[in-house]
């Protein structure tokens, strides 16, 4: 072997020492980003239910409303398994109260209500925004994941695949939102 | 006495709160009684005259499942103007700890109030959270009712104070004699199955995989299943061979609910909870058909310990499959069990039933006796 090989061969492993050790700084990258989106989204399904209790406990509401949110916001907040099903519910009470007849009508001269309500459908708002960029960074990740190079050298290390988030996290019922906008303060 | 009832869930939806609530009435006009039921149901569907429609339901997640509710501004100013104008000796309300018109009538009401509780909720937590929202409604109650054993215990745990225990009443003369449906139950044999398909506390897939087991040994088998669902899915869940011989009639009618009582050889009640007593359960008996049921407790009281009906292992596919393959070999078992079941449901009778919760309401109104003169 001469030198001149030689000297090529270490050049080359040098090479694919960098680019590995890219990609694997890369992935690495990808899982904190889950991990910040994953927070983000607890802290608002947290913020979300916490303001649908208040809601329950304001008195603005009759009994019935009341007890349903005060009932699915706790299922939500406490739920250790099944959480995409307790917040989904969640939500599905929420706008079945929201969509009764006569239900802005009757809060219209409530002192608070406006500021609650406002600070609701805000908190969800954040929900959808939240599991938005937490599902985009999950399948940002599962991608790179899947290439080969990562899984031969298992350059992913022993970090567990991350899961998507899947509910039904909008306070519209369907068909309503027309104005073709994600911004529901820009449809106003 | 001026009675008013009320209904928590959808009048138009099938279900064993609101046919308590029918017969109950029923049963309290024939004993003499003014009766008026406030219910959530469209305005335009048709109901019977001495029920009241409070707007339509909705469909929400409650309790593990789905229910029709109604609340808001609407329902609870209907339910208000019943009270006010109903002027009743005594409002009795069903299931008042659910988040509906029961709840709303306790908000509205001033005079005495009985309460009837039908669910067995194994979960304190929820109702501990929104504690301070019902105490108010509830402290009103001056009688409650509970329909089985485990609907007083959750009662007593989780609202305190005690209920007077009145069993679900049936109504036997309706059940007792039909014609089977045309071609059932047939050579082989058929079990029978009635109520939602896509609840699972109802354990339709207990029963599925049990007749996966029991329908391979015996080639003429037939599984009858009634209630409202997607029958696709449950058809996904039964193997290709079986699938011919699982027979799924939808919703049904009333009659056509009571010949399929008559058109089985095993009646199966596999629910896997939740279940305070059993409606679906004591119609059958009424009926007379041989019973295999989880041993809940609430069914092991209605079926008198397993003789007037087996008991498998709750959620146990195989211990229904072998109870019901036993059942089907054995002719003499089962007419003995359909005798016992005839008997015991005279208990559950409605006219007899009706009877004891009269009695309730004369303990709370202050003078029954000039109330049952007017």
């Amino acid at each position: 072997m001469t030198p001149q090989v030689s000297l090529i061969i270490i050049a080359l492993l040098a090479v694919a020492g960098v680019y590995i050790s890219w990609r694997a700084g890369r992935l690495d990258r990808l899982h904190a980003r889950v991990e910040t989106a994953r927070a983000s989204l607890d802290a608002a399904l947290v913020r979300r239910s916490s303001v649908a209790l208040e809601l329950a406990s304001s008195g603005l509401l009759d009994p019935a409303a009341s007890l349903l949110l005060a009932d699915l916001a706790h299922d939500a907040r406490s739920a250790q398994t099944g959480r995409e099903l307790a917040e989904s519910d969640l939500t599905r009470a929420l706008r079945a109260v929201f969509s009764q007849p006569e239900f802005r009508a009757s809060l219209e001269a409530r002192e608070g209500s406006g500021e609650l309500l406002a600070e609701l459908e805000s908190t969800a708002h954040q929900v959808f925004l939240a599991r938005t960029f937490y599902n985009g960074a999950v399948a940002a990740t599962v991608a790179a994941r899947r290439r080969w190079l990562a899984r031969l050298l298992r350059l992913a290390g022993g970090a567990p695949l991350p899961e998507f988030f899947e509910i039904d996290d909008t306070l519209t019922p369907a068909g309503m939102d027309e104005q073709g906008t994600d911004m529901p303060h820009l449809a106003g | 006495m001026r009675i008013g009832l009320v209904c928590p869930y959808s009048w138009d939806v099938p279900g064993g709160v609101q046919e308590h609530i029918r017969d109950l009435a029923e049963a309290l006009i024939d004993l003499g009684h003014e009766v008026s039921v406030i219910s959530p149901a469209d305005d335009d569907s048709a109901l019977p005259d001495y029920v009241v429609p409070a707007g339509r339901a909705v469909a929400v997640p409650y309790n593990g499942s789905v229910a029709r509710l109604a609340f808001g501004p609407l329902s609870a100013s209907r339910v208000r103007r019943w009270v006010k104008e109903g002027s009743f000796d005594v409002l009795h309300v069903h299931e008042p700890a659910a988040p509906s018109l029961s709840l709303l009538a306790c908000w509205a009401a001033d005079g005495p109030i009985v309460a009837t509780m039908h669910g067995a909720n194994p979960r304190s937590r929820a109702l501990h959270v929104a504690e301070p929202i019902l105490r108010s409604a509830l402290e009103k109650i001056s009688g409650r009712i509970a329909v089985s054993e485990a609907a007083r215990t959750t009662l007593v745990e989780h609202l305190g104070g005690d209920a007077v225990l009145i069993p679900n009443g049936v109504n036997v003369s309706r059940y007792c004699k039909a014609e089977p449906l045309p071609g059932w139950p047939g050579e082989g044999g058929a079990i029978g199955f009635l109520g939602r398909m896509d609840e699972p506390r109802k354990g339709l897939p207990v029963l599925l995989s049990a007749f996966e087991l029991v329908g391979a040994q015996r080639p003429g088998l037939r599984l009858l299943i009634a209630g409202p669902g997607d029958a696709d899915e449950v058809l996904a869940r039964v193997p290709a061979a079986l699938r011919d011989r699982v027979v799924l009639l939808g919703q049904v009618s009333e009659s056509v609910k009571v010949r399929t009582y008559h058109s089985v050889d095993v009646f199966c009640a596999p629910n896997t909870g939740g279940e305070s007593f059993g409606i679906v359960l004591a119609e059958a008996m009424a009926a007379g058909a041989p019973i295999v049921a989880s041993d809940l407790d609430a069914f092991r009281r209605v079926l008198r310990g397993g003789r007037a009906g087996e008991l498998f292992e709750n959620g146990n596919a195989e211990d229904l499959a072998a109870a019901i393959g036993r059942l089907l070999d054995d002719p003499g078992r089962r007419a003995s069990l359909s005798a016992a079941a005839s008997a015991a449901v005279r208990d559950y009778d409605w006219p007899v039933i009706a009877r004891d919760v009269v009695k309730v309401y004369e303990a709370v109104v202050p003078n029954a006796a000039a109330a049952a003169i007017a």
